[in-house]
């Protein structure tokens, strides 16, 4: 059998190196300020989760928290509904302009968001929608939903086309066939383009703040706002920075198993 | 040259079971003949996949050995055995052309680049692919693939056995009989042992020598087609091979006749007294009960079915269904029909397994 | 391959599609269309300049010229390093991580979680680490006798950028690919071992053209984040020392929010997301045009 144990060993270095930035974080979480400033050790002296209790504590924290979670939600599941029929549609048909409107699509991904803070703030300002979760949740959508038309495309050309033709013969109606046949076959593209859509718009912040001020700050702006605010108050900001991993976290140990079942876009 | 020895090989997950009901292969010796083709037939789950990976080496027997001649490569890595496989769906080098897929397994092993071309140019005349030899052999299509496949376990003169696990699965039916023939034509020119999983008895009779019936983890029984046909040693033989399957009626056997629940029937060999309170069947193949407008068994008609080159009538007799063959001659069947049982084809199954009689 | 049908009723399909993206597209498009060719005498007094922006832009020898060149090439030269670093690895890390049994489902959330970091927490984390005083990667360092300094020292700035995104971004190439190489199936290993394949030719042969699919949405992905990089720069050297990492988006923002200069700043956007487009274009046809060619 091969040797195992030389990718176990390097697969067990690299995941050690890149802990470490996020065991400091975690590290300075668990200390005081003073603690921090006094000098450089490898733990905690007095691990103590204060700042972890302040957080909960404050409604700005928490609502800050509810807020980005609510628009990525939103956003995940108008990107991926969306996508479904236009993915189908790119993968089996051929129609006018769709090469064309397929690499548009794509080309939203390059859309440099500090190009385009301004003229969404202004856009959204004249619609009512400035300072709300829909706001964030729709702005995400120029990106996300070209990325999520894009992944479920491979996996619906990882379908043959037979299964189609056979649903059809078989007296089914298009809706029924693709709701009752079609989506439990791309279940694992479903999962993973949702996972991507939640990552990407959890992670983007500079829409996210341009567009929202104080109703629907999300709980980024709410750490740059106690950054510039309370001074280099490290250890609250390290403790914010902990939680934002959580919901990434939980997220991908749902669709764990759709990204072990492996998916090559097409077929093999 | 060699032949494979199954000596006592079994399969179980769990270690040593406490029953036959543990093992996923149950205890089995056989000798594979070198040159033969053999078919591993039977329905999914029986056993035969997990048998086919024994020999290739993908898993390892919990119990007994393998040998392959005199050598016991039980434990031994696949590459190490010289077979070859071919698998379900074709198994290619997307980025290599046909020759190159061919040539690989040599290269490989290093060897001398005339001799790689010689021996492509023989597999690939031999497979009919020298018109594709240079084109890439991912634009081809799925049965030239699997020929590919098959081409490249062949050019390796060390190979001994070449297996194959259900290869037809996805080519096109009109392809499947030509590919099937060729199969038997390389089989005939290179002399090779050949064992061929399949749950299709078409593909499994015209393919083999012999076959090799399994269900439920278990052989139950190896023989030739016509052995298979005729002399069924289970009724999941009878069941399973044939078109339709074995008909089989509950019996009380004495001596040469067979008491069936409302008539009685002549048996083709005079059997022992069988106790009391098992389970006795008569077997007998759609083949050997006809219809007749001669004397013979009074039966209901059901419904008759036309299968073209033969018509097959749904019988029932004193109750009991039947599947009966009809003549050409007769044109038109009506409510009843007579059937006689031909009775030196019928055999007599206790507890599911044949009983051997002597000569009347 | 048959062709696929032509049903131009698919519109239908993707007009939902068409019009969430549209809606946020169309109206900042043309404000930075419009911007771009006009010019202000500030209080909302615009006049026509036609190309004058793109003229200047493009030409190397005005000052807005050069410091849009230098930025682009500091730019690609950054997206190329990451590239070269990221793609390979990402592989490597890939090929080793575990394939079944318990550590599975671990491994996958542990290699991913530098992806779920949002990204100004990014930029912070690393803020703290490149620090001497309080942070790993700063006193390391330093402590090993490299004259280490974010903020003043151009080589640490850019090194630190690189190892960030590297830290930050190889995660996506990892996922990508591990799942592209789950999706091969078992009977091609054993295919390659009975063939005598060595564990180079199974990866050259099988393993890497399999994966291309998936690799072309990583690598184009990666490309364009890169090119577009904004936060994580922006909060760990503020494009300092100098200009060292002043990377296209930041340079823009500089000239659009800090000059208020949003005639250039407009301009600059659009030929930016012109060179975006053309690679990505010329990407995504060579990746398509060598799958249609194989499959002849």
């Amino acid at each position: 059998m091969r040797n195992d144990a030389l990718p176990r060993i390097l697969f067990a270095a690299y995941v050690l190196v890149l802990m470490l930035p996020i065991y400091w974080l975690i590290k300075m979480s668990l200390q005081s300020n003073a603690d921090i400033m006094s000098g450089l050790t490898l733990f905690p002296r007095h691990p103590s989760l204060e700042k972890y209790a302040a957080i909960f504590n404050d409604p700005t924290w928490v609502h800050g928290f509810g807020v980005s979670l609510s628009y990525v939600a939103i956003n995940t599941a108008i990107s991926v509904a969306v996508a479904l029929p236009a993915a189908y549609a790119f993968n089996r048909y051929s129609f006018l302009g769709d090469k064309h409107l397929f690499f548009w699509l794509l080309t939203n991904l390059m859309a440099p968001a500090a190009v385009f803070a301004m003229p969404f703030f202004q856009l959204y300002y004249a619609v009512g929608l400035f300072d709300t979760i829909w706001a964030v949740a729709l702005a995400h959508c120029l990106f996300n939903v070209p990325l999520a038309v894009w992944i479920l495309e491979g996996f619906v050309g990882g379908v043959p086309r037979e299964i189609d033709e056979t649903a059809a013969i078989d007296g089914y109606s298009f809706p029924r066939f693709f709701v009752k046949i079609f989506l439990p076959l791309i279940a694992n593209g479903i999962g993973v383009t949702a996972f991507f859509c939640f990552m990407f718009s959890w992670v983007e912040q500079l829409l996210a703040t341009t567009l929202t001020s104080s109703h629907a700050l999300p709980f980024a702006a709410v750490m740059t706002r106690a950054y510039s605010v309370a001074g280099m108050d490290w250890s609250l900001l390290a403790a914010a920075g902990v939680l934002t991993m959580i919901p990434g976290a939980v997220v991908i140990w749902f669709v764990r198993n759709h990204i072990a079942k492996g998916f090559a876009l097409g077929r093999v | 040259m060699t032949s494979i020895t199954l000596d006592h090989i079994a399969h179980s997950y769990m270690g040593k079971p406490k029953d036959d009901s543990g093992y996923q292969l149950k205890p089995l010796n056989h000798v594979w003949e070198h040159g033969l083709a053999y078919a591993l037939l039977g329905p999914s789950g029986c056993g035969k996949t997990t048998l086919l990976n024994v020999i290739s080496g993908l898993v390892i027997p919990s119990e007994g050995r393998l040998l392959f001649g005199e050598r016991d490569v039980t434990r031994l890595p696949t590459e190490q055995r010289n077979i070859a496989q071919v698998f379900q769906f074709p198994v290619i080098y997307d980025t290599m052309t046909v020759a190159e897929n061919l040539a690989f397994p040599l290269k490989n092993r290093r060897q001398p680049r005339l001799v790689i071309e010689k021996r492509v140019a023989e597999i690939a005349d031999m497979l009919d692919l020298t018109a594709d030899l240079n084109r890439r052999a991912r634009g081809l299509t799925a049965d030239a693939k699997q020929k590919i496949s098959l081409g490249r376990g062949l050019v390796r003169s060390d190979v001994s056995a070449v297996l194959f696990d259900e290869p037809l699965t996805v080519i096109d039916p009109a392809l499947k009989w030509e590919l099937r023939s060729k199969l038997k034509r390389v089989h005939r020119a290179l002399d090779l042992l050949m064992i061929y999983v399949t749950h299709d008895q078409i593909e499994a009779l015209t393919f083999a020598d012999k076959v090799v019936v399994m269900n439920d983890g278990r052989a139950v029984q190896i023989g030739t087609p016509a052995e298979l046909f005729y002399q069924p040693e289970h009724t999941f033989v009878g069941y399973f091979i044939g078109s339709p399957g074995m008909n089989f009626l509950p019996a009380e056997v004495r001596g040469a006749r067979a008491h069936v629940a409302g008539f009685e029937m002549a048996l083709g060999a005079t059997y022992a007294d069988m106790p009391k309170g098992r389970n006795i069947q008569v077997g007998v193949r759609p083949e050997f009960v006809a219809g007749t407008r001669g004397a013979g068994l009074p039966a209901q008609v059901r419904r008759v079915s036309d299968l073209g080159r033969k018509r097959l009538a749904y019988v029932s007799l004193a109750g009991h269904p039947l599947v009966a063959t009809l003549p050409h001659d007769m044109e038109s069947v009506g409510e009843t029909l007579n059937i006689a049982i031909d009775a030196a084809n019928t055999h007599v199954y206790l507890d599911d397994v044949r009983v051997a009689g002597r000569a009347p | 391959m048959t062709a696929k049908p032509i049903n131009n009723r698919a519109w239908f399909f993707v007009l939902p599609v068409l019009g969430f993206v549209l809606f946020s597209s169309i109206v900042p498009t043309m404000t930075v269309v419009n911007y771009s060719v006009q010019d202000t005498m500030g209080a909302n007094n615009f006049f026509w300049n036609g190309d004058q922006w793109f003229r200047d832009l493009l030409n190397p020898t005005t000052a807005i010229g050069q410091r849009f060149n230098d930025a682009l090439f500091r730019t690609l030269a950054f997206s190329l390093t990451c590239l070269v670093i990221e793609i390979p690895l990402g592989i490597a890390i890939a090929l080793c991580a575990p394939r079944k049994g318990w550590a599975v489902g671990p491994s996958l959330v542990v290699v991913a979680l530098p992806m779920l970091i949002p990204w100004n927490v990014v930029g912070t984390i690393w803020q703290i680490f490149t620090r001497e005083d309080i942070g790993l990667y700063g006193a390391a360092l330093n402590g090993l006798g490299l004259h280490y300094n974010v903020t003043q020292d151009a080589i640490s700035a850019w090194t630190t950028i690189v190892v960030m995104d590297v830290w930050h971004w190889t995660p996506l190439v990892i996922l990508l690919s591990y799942a592209g190489l789950r999706a091969i199936p078992d009977a091609y290993y054993q295919a390659a071992r009975i063939d005598g394949a060595s564990r180079w030719a199974v990866f050259l042969n099988i393993e890497l053209p399999k994966l291309q699919k998936v690799l072309v949405i990583a690598v184009l992905l990666r490309f364009m984040q890169t090119f577009m990089i904004y936060t994580e720069p922006f909060v760990v050297t503020g494009g300092g020392p100098g200009s060292a990492t002043t990377f296209l988006s930041i340079d823009l923002d500089k000239i659009a929010l800090g000059q208020v200069d949003l005639g250039n700043a407009a301009a600059m956007s659009l030929v930016y997301y012109l060179i975006t487009l053309t690679v990505c274009y010329v990407f995504f046809t060579i990746m398509t045009q060598l799958e249609r060619r194989r499959d002849v």
